[in-house]
């Protein structure tokens, strides 16, 4: 189906063991980010916590620490690591030569 | 029930300290930050949480500022007597050496970069954590002026984005006013950008400057651009760093004032704006013993005399407040900046990073840097000479770089999505 995969950007845009937000009209801004061993995730740009933004935080192993409260917040799973208990949506995504692709209708789901 | 004045529970030197944390009824607030009771502590250590990590962990006490460690120790060494496991304090869980370990090998082996002290060190994690990457990168900055290249992305938020990140995500900008001076075009340009950008909230801070609220990440560099256009540059109120030099109106104005220390404040605060330090360091200058602006609860104070100037080392208001010590007596204002220098060069040289200049002192003692900065007039000069280097590759505006473009990844999105726009 045309428009499945939305076309974001370079992945050189994001930079090495940091993030971007897409903003996305009416909703909660998503945050993709970049591992330090170039793997890519999505995740609505809230922290389970209090809402943070996870895309300023910082970005070590597979996980973000919140910039608010310090969680650690998985990037694959969106679960809170440790003791602490709370989920934030992940969205698919893709790299496609070196472009990055994002699934429209789980992005959508998570900015809702 | 608000506990005050730590010192007396967290050790220090005075009393015993576990009596003191014994003498806390249950309720007592031992975390201010996540809001933990000392009972609360004392449940997570029954369930078996036995070392400090564990108790952040699974209550969160000491998670989040860390300033009330001191205590959940003291509580930990209550509750379990010789089975606390305390080894040495290690900078964080991806190593097993401490934060003086970790500064002194990066100096020794003369290592480079952030992935290298990991890989020399044995680092156990990847790539670091939120603790041990700023820290890192800190001392590498320090230990490397104007060849290390700072990385952003080991960098706490509010220093990555200069600006000070709120509780909705939008942030709040401090211009610097040098000595807490100001004038119409500045105050113009301000309440300009309040207007202009919809500011909900501007407030006298406590450092006699003005902080602008509710700024969003996008509209940041327009903002920087519109104060720089005034002359305006960072306040640094974000950042481990010179954040602001206090003062009174000293002998041009006030009748007591026996020296000029508006002017001495400004001096020293172009001097020293825009360093790196492990912790946030803040200075005052008060014109005589009244001591209107507070000198001797800050990092370095200045009060000044019929004679000269009195130095003050090593204070904070806050969690713990902390009086100075004094440091000495000088007679000219050459010698107050120079002992300045030297004191901050010090700091930044042995502290371990996030420790303020008063735990600093706590743990080297004043005499070791009485010894250091009073001893020997050659290292002093030294001190301050590496201090003045550093600065010369600090003392570049971060706002107008980014006001001018730099580093557009920090504030624009990647991409804007309007769902109208996808063909059905
Ligand atoms: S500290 Fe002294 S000189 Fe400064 S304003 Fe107060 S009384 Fe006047
Ligand atoms: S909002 Fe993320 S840790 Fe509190």
């Amino acid at each position: 189906m045309i428009g499945e995969w939305l076309d974001i950007g370079w992945l050189d845009e994001i930079p090495l063991r940091g993030s971007r937000v897409i903003e996305v009209a009416d909703g909660d801004d998503i945050a993709v980010f970049r591992t330090g061993d170039g793997k890519v995730f999505a995740l609505r740009d809230r922290c389970p916590h209090k809402h943070g933004r996870l895309s300023q935080g910082i970005v070590h192993g597979g996980a973000v620490a919140c910039p608010l409260h310090n969680w650690r917040i998985s990037l694959s799973s969106g679960e809170a690591l440790g003791e602490d208990q709370g989920c934030t949506p992940t969205v698919p995504v893709r790299i496609d030569a070196g472009r990055v692709l994002i699934q429209r209708a789980a992005m959508l789901a998570a900015a809702a | 029930m608000l506990i005050f004045g730590q010192a007396f529970a967290s050790g220090g030197g005075q009393a015993d300290p576990k009596a003191a944390v014994a003498a806390l009824s249950d309720d007592a607030e031992i975390c201010g930050c996540n809001g933990v009771s000392k009972g609360q502590v004392l449940a997570c250590i029954e369930k078996g949480a036995c070392s400090l990590d564990a108790v952040r962990d699974t209550c969160k006490a000491s998670a989040s500022c860390g300033s009330c460690t001191g205590l959940v120790e003291n509580l930990l060494a209550l509750a379990l007597g010789e089975e606390v496991q305390a080894g040495p304090r290690t900078m964080c869980r991806c190593t097993s050496f401490g934060h003086g370990d970790v500064r002194r090998e990066i100096v020794a082996q003369a290592m480079r970069s952030i992935p290298e002290v990991m890989q020399k060190l044995h680092w156990s994690t990847p790539d670091g954590c939120s603790s041990c990457r700023p820290a890192l990168n800190y001392y590498l900055l320090c230990a490397l002026p104007g060849e290390y290249v700072d990385d952003q992305q080991s960098r706490f938020v509010n220093e990555r984005m200069h600006a000070n990140i709120q509780k909705d995500g939008t942030y709040s900008v401090v211009p610097r006013m040098w000595g807490g001076l100001t004038n119409p075009r500045e105050l113009r340009a301000i309440a300009d950008v309040v207007e202009k950008f919809n500011a909900p909230m501007v407030k006298v801070t406590g450092g006699q400057r003005l902080d602008i609220f509710g700024i969003r990440k996008e509209d940041l560099p327009a903002v920087w651009a519109d104060l720089g256009a005034a002359g305006m540059v960072s306040g640094h109120a974000y950042g481990k760093a010179l954040r602001t030099v206090k003062t009174c109106v000293g002998s041009e104005w006030c009748r007591f004032g026996t020296q000029d220390s508006t002017g001495l404040g400004v001096k020293i605060e172009q001097a020293t704006w825009g360093s790196w330090m492990p912790h946030k360091f803040k200075i005052a200058v008060s014109g005589c013993p009244r001591n209107c602006a507070e000198a001797t609860i800050k990092d370095f104070g200045v009060v000044c005399v019929d004679s000269g100037y009195e130095l003050h080392v090593g204070g904070n208001g806050g969690i713990k407040v902390r009086v100075t010590d004094l440091l000495c007596r000088v007679a000219t204002e050459e010698e107050a900046i120079e002992h300045c220098a030297a004191f901050i060069q010090l700091y930044r040289e042995e502290a371990w990073y996030l420790e303020r200049t008063a735990p600093w002192i706590e743990r080297v003692g004043l005499a070791y840097v009485q010894s250091r900065l009073l001893g020997d007039a050659q290292e002093r000069a030294a001190l301050a000479a590496r201090f003045l280097h550093s600065q010369k590759f600090c003392q570049d505006d971060p706002w107008a770089k980014r006001a001018a473009g730099a580093e557009r990844e920090h504030h624009a999105p990647m991409a804007i999505f309007t769902p109208m726009e996808i063909p059905a």
